[in-house]
């Protein structure tokens, strides 16, 4: 991770954040693993340069965006954000980034553009989780959003943390951070983005449908079928003597921010 | 009908028990093993503790803990089971460790339960109550642990004659036990990820091994006799 400077914003939590050892070895990316500690054990092989982002589909100016003419010319903001996992567990993290409106402006998405498609990175020879013989997910990990929840300023496009560049187990070298959704909104790795004008596939909601819906946003009103959503440990304050729970906000505490977008939606059916 | 077997005592007839290390008396070494066995097992407890105390278990260390205490439950209800086929297969006895890995699997599973309670929710009743209720996963591993308790509360010589012949029966519980704690685990995580469905498949040979034996337990009559509790087929009569 090379240092990577970045303006402070006005988007920050006023939370103790998560040790940087604790965001780097404690990963859901399944491309390297099942276990929390497998990415930050096998990611360090992953090439991230070249790297070269697509971005296309119903745009008026489609284009190929390398890593590091996206690191110098978007304006990168330290955002410090909660980051609730589906698995009722939670971070607070200092990203750097840009918005995703910013690369989404460049390319022009055209008028029948409606929602917004991404790819992981599919590289079986440096991901040794795409190599099982039972594949936990279908390969290339893929992840949607409704075009206006990306135009939203907080979705952003994360390229660091802690004042460097992305740790490879993190998504590096570009990953998607949608604070007011379930972590696995956030697709790491990225080298795709399509603009489309239907609801795209999402993988966890093609894994199970019942289980993760493709909308995601943090509820904890709404169950998973398989565990609470209403309280969330917080990573590292969840020491042995005095388990720190907090309680779970509804859009993990941006509500204010985006509840609009779902007005009329009934978020029990749109899970 | 032949009279159970006492889990830490061999029956004296036992034709094939030649992993006796030393002179064929049971007596005060064999308890000596037995209790080295308590002590070796409660070592991954009382280390993963150690390692959660000191901050060193991760991230999510109270996680980690209930998670290597679940496994280890499960680890040890399997070896419980293995005790049986390793004699009808192999020759080599190790029922008199039968009894301590059974109750290492109850201790374990208590102390995943108590983790989850204190640790993990914080002695919030209520969620506990809601999670057992409604959540699979966590009724079937609840339904696991319940099954544990009378087996563990028998387990002792007052009852194993108290009971008779149905402590035998009483005992295949461990059969539900074991099954409801394989798909526990599997439940519990996101996906099919290969370690739940290797413990899976463990149990479910242990459990084949009983449902098939009938179609060669014939020819082992003389053995077979020896050891009719907690391993016969449930639902099979017990011929002798």
């Amino acid at each position: 991770a090379a240092p990577l400077s970045a303006k402070p914003s006005a988007f920050k939590v006023d939370e103790k954040q998560t040790s940087l050892k604790d965001i780097t070895t404690y990963n859901n990316f399944y491309e390297f693993g099942t276990d929390k500690g497998d990415p930050a054990a096998y990611a360090g092989s992953l090439t991230t340069r070249p790297w070269t982002v697509k971005v296309d589909g119903l745009v008026n100016k489609p284009g190929e965006f390398g890593i590091d003419d996206l690191l110098s010319s978007m304006p990168l903001e330290e955002r410090v954000y909660r980051m609730r996992c589906v698995e009722a567990w939670s971070m607070v993290i200092p990203w750097i980034g840009f918005p995703l409106a910013e690369l989404l402006n460049k390319v022009e998405p055209n008028g029948s553009a409606k929602y917004v498609a991404f790819e992981t990175l599919q590289r079986p020879s440096e991901m040794p989780g795409q190599k099982g013989f039972l594949p936990v997910l279908d390969w290339p990990y893929v992840e949607g959003l409704r075009l206006d929840e990306a135009m939203h300023p907080l979705a952003i496009l994360a390229v660091g943390l802690y004042g460097e560049t992305l740790p490879n187990q993190n998504g590096a070298p570009i990953r998607l951070v949608v604070p007011w959704k379930y972590g696995f909104k956030g697709i790491k790795s990225i080298v795709r983005i399509s603009l489309v004008d239907k609801q795209p596939p999402t993988s966890w909601n093609r894994q199970a449908a019942n289980e993760y819906g493709f909308y995601a946003n943090v509820n904890p009103e709404v169950d998973h079928p398989r565990w609470s959503q209403a309280t969330e440990r917080r990573i590292g304050e969840s020491s042995f003597f005095g388990a720190g729970r907090h309680k779970t906000l509804p859009f993990n505490g941006y509500g204010d921010q985006v509840a609009s977008l779902y007005s009329g939606m009934d978020l029990r059916v749109n899970y | 009908m032949a009279s159970p077997a006492r889990p830490t005592a061999p029956p004296a007839a036992a034709p094939a028990t030649p992993i006796r290390r030393s002179g064929p008396r049971p007596g005060r070494r064999q308890a000596w093993q037995v209790w080295a066995l308590y002590v070796v097992g409660f070592v991954p407890a009382v280390w993963t503790f150690y390692l959660g105390a000191t901050d060193q278990l991760g991230a999510d260390p109270v996680k980690s803990f209930e998670h290597s205490l679940g496994l280890w439950a499960l680890r040890f209800l399997i070896l419980t089971l293995c005790v049986t086929p390793l004699r009808e297969i192999t020759g080599m006895s190790l029922i008199r460790y039968r009894r301590a890995l059974g109750l290492l699997a109850f201790y374990y599973a208590a102390m995943h339960l108590s983790t989850y309670l204190i640790l993990d929710q914080g002695l919030d009743i209520a969620a506990v109550v809601a999670d057992v209720l409604k959540r699979l996963f966590i009724t079937i591993g609840m339904a696991a642990f319940v099954m544990l308790i009378p087996l563990a509360v028998t387990s002792n010589g007052y009852f194993i004659r108290r009971l008779g012949r149905n402590w035998g029966r009483l005992h295949k519980l461990i059969y539900l036990a074991a099954a409801a704690g394989a798909v526990h685990f599997v439940m519990s995580v996101k996906s099919w990820p290969t370690e739940p469905l290797v413990y899976a498949g463990i149990v479910a040979v242990l459990l084949t091994y009983r449902l098939l034996r009938p179609l060669w337990r014939p020819k082992r009559r003389g053995s077979a006799r020896q050891r009719s509790a907690g391993t016969p087929l449930a639902g099979q009569p017990r011929q002798v």
